[in-house]
């Protein structure tokens, strides 16, 4: 065993732990600065939370900061059922519809359509695979401005401009790039072995993806989920170009109701549209916490 | 004479995980010291600890005299080479050595001559210019013990710095680390998982287990007389033949197993005859066969079930009475699975561990 | 298996058909679409795109009209000064976090949630706080600070900074998780070597980690250029480009212009010069990031 004779000076100090003060000054500064960034981060959140709890007069006399001295719902309702955008008044419930029949339909086929690309390119290399995904990739560069106006003409071609389906394609277009690379890396990042060997034992291009590369890879159908939903909920040009007025998401019908400049604005009314708007996103967000770091950090970092 | 490092009633806890439990260890100027053991037994996390990259949480580490247990990694007159080299990748190899020198703000023609003597020690001159990319990992290597060298320390750390390297290299740097060593005659802390590393290079071996040292005894030793049953199961490869049974000590010493019963007054008891359950181990070189058999006291009929030919010698796995027992021939030895062969060892040579506390008796 | 080897072009053939989709987005849309645009650009085209040739015309009108050159300068403002802020902001923020910090993740989720946000809400939030009346400019004089002054959105000099405020606020989390994933990627054994040669923490963030961050850094500039190049929904949200046109922007030239002006040439043409301000950006990267390695 190690020497374990008793040392005169085994009680001396310095011994243990350096001694560190709690408050040392790095840690001032560390704690200070996030707490600084914290409360610019946060004080729109608050404001916008704290005007929607109030009646208009207490808006018109405080300031935006203080808390409400009587709090009412009756904002979030007019906004919801009340708020007009030009002459419909049925609030922003309509819009909200609008987004969950855009977004549902536009996640499904995306990532349906991303997803066996994707695998196909991982593990079924062709010959000019890789041309056609740098090209996909650089697309994801080009600013959609650029491609707004020929789109119009396809969806007119195929009768589609101004439809839902219509929007569902140009979602599922502008997604693509990044989809694609993400299940490709995902992909790739499988064992090979797995693949090769249940092509030993005779399974095809379909059996694969689904009994195999499927059941390993409901994360990375998670993340692209999460990436989609909020990208395709906040998305504001293409709805206002592609779609028709009755089908504007609720991005667009925010945008109107709030910047209309008809009549008095109900400051209280705007915010608790806006947080409506911001909830769905928001709750994802907050839910899905590090898969959502996950994913933009996935879709940034290149592969 | 005075310890080179000392350490004191060390321990490490990460909240209720006790890392590294009250350890003391003596190290002498310029000896090699291997701490060793399987991944997570708190070798690297001790060597952190004496670097000062980890904060104890009890006890006293002293360098050269001097009690660093709260000094910064730079005053501790340390050098440390890593697992992964952790070069500075954007500097050329010349700025990898001088950096901490230059920061340090020693002069210039101190810090010049301090390269070129690491440089020359290492043969690293030709390579000064190139960036750590442009190097093979065996050249990295040398590279970051450099950095180790210029800083001109009476102490060396090593954290596993051979594990990245392909088997060829790591036993051409191996060799250099102990010519290295003779050389310098510095104190050197080795960490490592790789047995053969700590045989050839230790003065002493460290074998560490659950924040615990099991045994901290030179190579010969630890490999001839393990304190225990993990130390003898951990040396030596392949791994020593242990059988369960009983010593009994009613007359000459005798080990008793289910199947098979011997005589064993040739073993050192460390304190006279034992008796009571117990591990009889004995090392798969220390089994022989054909004519020196005669100096074999012990003697069994085995059969053999597989045979595996490794150039140098021959290993083979065969079955006494039902009992597994595995054993080195000559690499010309010609045996073949099913041969009925003799074979036999002389006690003296066995280890006996005792059953419930698995300490060597 | 049949002995004779098929033709290649009849071999794979699922996996060509999960490709199909693929193909034509990179073909017929984003190369198709760029072209077809550019191609017109150089149109006389009005209300409909009109296959009439007039050369660089519809450039030449585009560089005198005062709104388009005041949107590149704001373009250029804006991106600038959000590439530096946000870098350093961002970076700063994220070797904060790395110092094993507790509380970790709530601050992450705090700095990182306006991500998540649309920009219309963003712009609409940042309206609202910038407001005068009601805003931080009224908070602080009603503190009596009565000349106290920050009205951005109503002063066309410095309304882009308002829109800044905005853009930093959505923006500046995502660039702190992706320094922040970078820093974590850095071996920790480096840190330690620093730390036995005895480098100040500081020094080894700007000598060492910095330099060996930088891909991480090129990959991110490339993206929030590419990004900034697109600014559109918070113009529209915050201050619809006024007050005047202070704060207008390429992206909502080219919208105005093609769906509210009846002037598809000029939008064409505004398009295609904010295809070649990307261009710019990522073919040198693209060339540095993927043609340098395949030699190298």
């Amino acid at each position: 065993m190690a020497d374990t004779a008793v040392h005169p000076a085994a009680s001396s100090e310095p011994r243990g732990p350096k001694p560190r003060k709690k408050l040392s000054r790095n840690n001032i500064i560390i704690y200070g600065t996030l707490l600084v960034v914290a409360f610019y981060y946060l004080l729109p959140l608050y404001v916008m939370v704290v005007t929607s709890l109030k009646g208009m007069p207490e808006i018109r006399l405080g300031n935006i900061f203080s808390p409400p001295v009587e709090i009412t719902f009756e904002p979030w309702v007019k906004a919801w059922s009340q708020a007009c955008t030009g002459l419909n008044c049925d609030g922003l419930s309509r819009g909200f519809w609008n987004s969950i029949r855009i977004t549902v339909p536009s996640v499904i086929v995306s990532i349906v359509i991303a997803s066996v690309n994707g695998y196909a390119l991982a593990n079924w290399k062709f010959k000019g695979a890789d041309a056609f995904f740098t090209i996909l990739i650089f697309g994801a560069f080009i600013p959609y401005q650029v491609m707004l106006y020929p789109i119009v003409i396809m969806l007119r071609e195929i009768g589609l401009y101004g439809t839902l389906w219509g929007l569902v394609i140009v979602h599922t277009i502008f997604g693509m790039p990044i989809l694609t690379l993400l299940f490709r890396n995902y992909f790739t990042s499988l064992p090979e072995e797995l693949f090769k060997a249940a092509r030993v034992d005779g399974a095809g291009f379909w059996r694969i993806y689904f009994q195999i590369m499927l059941p390993m890879s409901l994360p990375i159908f998670v993340v692209a989920m999460i990436l989609q939903v909020t990208g395709i909920w906040n998305d504001f040009l293409f709805g206002v170009v592609y779609t028709k007025p009755d089908l504007y998401p609720m991005t667009v019908q925010l945008n109107n109701i709030v910047n209309s400049v008809q009549g008095v604005k109900e400051y209280n009314v705007n915010m608790a549209a806006t947080l409506l708007t911001g909830l769905v996103p928001l709750v994802i967000y907050f839910v899905s916490g590090k898969l959502f770091v996950r994913g933009i950090a996935a879709g940034a970092v290149k592969g | 004479m005075e310890s080179s490092i000392s350490i004191r009633d060390l321990s490490l806890s990460f909240g209720a995980v006790k890392v590294l439990r009250n350890l003391n260890i003596e190290i002498g100027q310029g000896e090699f010291l291997v701490l060793l053991g399987s991944s997570g037994c708190g070798k690297s996390t001790l060597l952190n600890c004496i670097a000062g990259l980890l904060d104890v949480t009890d006890g006293q580490i002293f360098i050269q005299g001097k009690n660093v247990t709260w000094a910064e990694p730079s005053d501790r007159g340390i050098g440390m080479v890593f697992q992964s080299y952790a070069l500075y990748p954007q500097m050329t190899v010349e700025g990898n050595l001088s950096f901490g020198l230059k920061n340090a703000g020693m002069a210039k023609d101190e810090i010049k001559k301090r390269v070129a003597r690491a440089a020359e020690i290492l043969q690293i001159e030709p390579l000064l210019k190139r960036k750590p990319a442009a190097l093979s990992g065996g050249q990295r290597q040398r590279v970051a013990i450099g950095r180790a060298l210029v800083r001109d320390v009476d102490v060396f750390l090593f954290d596993e710095p051979l594990s990245n390297l392909d088997a060829k290299l790591r036993a051409d740097l191996r060799v250099e680390i102990k010519r290295l060593h003779q050389r310098l005659k510095n104190t050197m802390i080795y960490v490592t998982h790789d047995q053969v590393e700590a045989l050839t290079l230790a003065d002493r071996i460290a074998i560490m287990k659950g924040g615990n040292i099991q045994q901290l005894a030179s190579p010969n030793e630890i490999y001839n007389k393990p304190a225990n049953k993990y130390v003898a199961d951990f040396i030596g490869s392949p791994s020593m033949n242990f059988l369960e049974g009983v010593i009994d000590i009613s007359g000459a010493p005798q080990f008793n197993s289910d199947v098979m019963s011997f005589d064993i007054s040739g073993y050192e008891f460390v304190d006279g005859p034992t008796g009571g359950p117990a591990w009889f181990g004995i090392r798969p070189e220390h089994i022989v066969t054909g004519e020196l058999l005669a100096n074999a006291p012990v003697q069994f009929d085995a059969e053999v079930e597989l045979v595996e030919p490794m150039g140098s010698d021959t290993l083979v796995w065969a079955k006494v009475e039902g009992v597994p027992m595995h054993f080195r021939m000559d690499g010309q030895a010609e045996v073949r699975s099913g041969d009925q062969m003799r074979i036999g060892f002389d006690p003296a040579r066995a280890n006996i561990f005792n059953k419930e506390t698995e300490l060597r008796i | 298996m049949s002995s004779e080897r098929p033709n290649g072009l009849f071999r794979n053939i699922p996996a060509k058909v999960a490709a199909i989709p693929m193909i034509i987005t990179a073909l017929v849309v984003f190369m198709g679409g760029s072209l077809w645009t550019m191609a017109y650009s150089l149109t006389k085209s009005k209300l409909l795109p009109k296959w009439k040739f007039v050369g660089l015309d519809q450039y030449e009108r585009l560089w005198s009209t005062k709104r388009w050159v005041v949107s590149i300068e704001n373009l250029f403002i804006y991106g600038v000064c959000m590439l530096i802020a946000s870098f350093v902001i961002g970076f700063i923020l994220a070797a904060l976090m790395d110092q094993k910090i507790r509380f970790e993740n709530t601050f992450r989720t705090i700095i990182l949630y306006p991500f998540a946000l649309s920009f219309i809400v963003t712009g609409l939030v940042w309206q609202w706080i910038l407001n005068p009346e009601f805003g931080i400019q009224s908070i602080i004089r009603g503190l009596g600070f009565t000349s106290f002054e920050f009205d951005p959105l109503y002063n066309a000099d410095i309304a882009i900074y308002g829109i800044l405020i905005a853009g930093l606020w959505q923006g500046t989390g995502l660039i702190m998780v992706l320094m922040l994933a970078g820093l974590r990627g850095i071996d920790q054994e480096i840190w330690k070597a620093a730390k036995v040669d005895g480098i100040p923490t500081w020094k080894t963030y700007l000598f060492i980690v910095i330099p060996m961050m930088r891909p991480v850094f090129i990959t991110t500039l490339v993206l929030v250029a590419a990004s900034i190049v697109k600014v559109y929904d918070l113009i529209v949200a915050q201050t619809g480009g006024g007050p005047g046109i202070s704060t207008e922007m390429p992206a909502k030239y080219v919208y105005d212009y093609m769906f509210g002006g009846q002037n598809l040439g000029q939008g064409f043409a505004a398009s295609t010069m904010m295809l070649l301000a990307v261009l710019v950006v990522v073919i040198p990267w693209a060339y540095l990031e993927f043609g340098g390695k395949k030699r190298g």
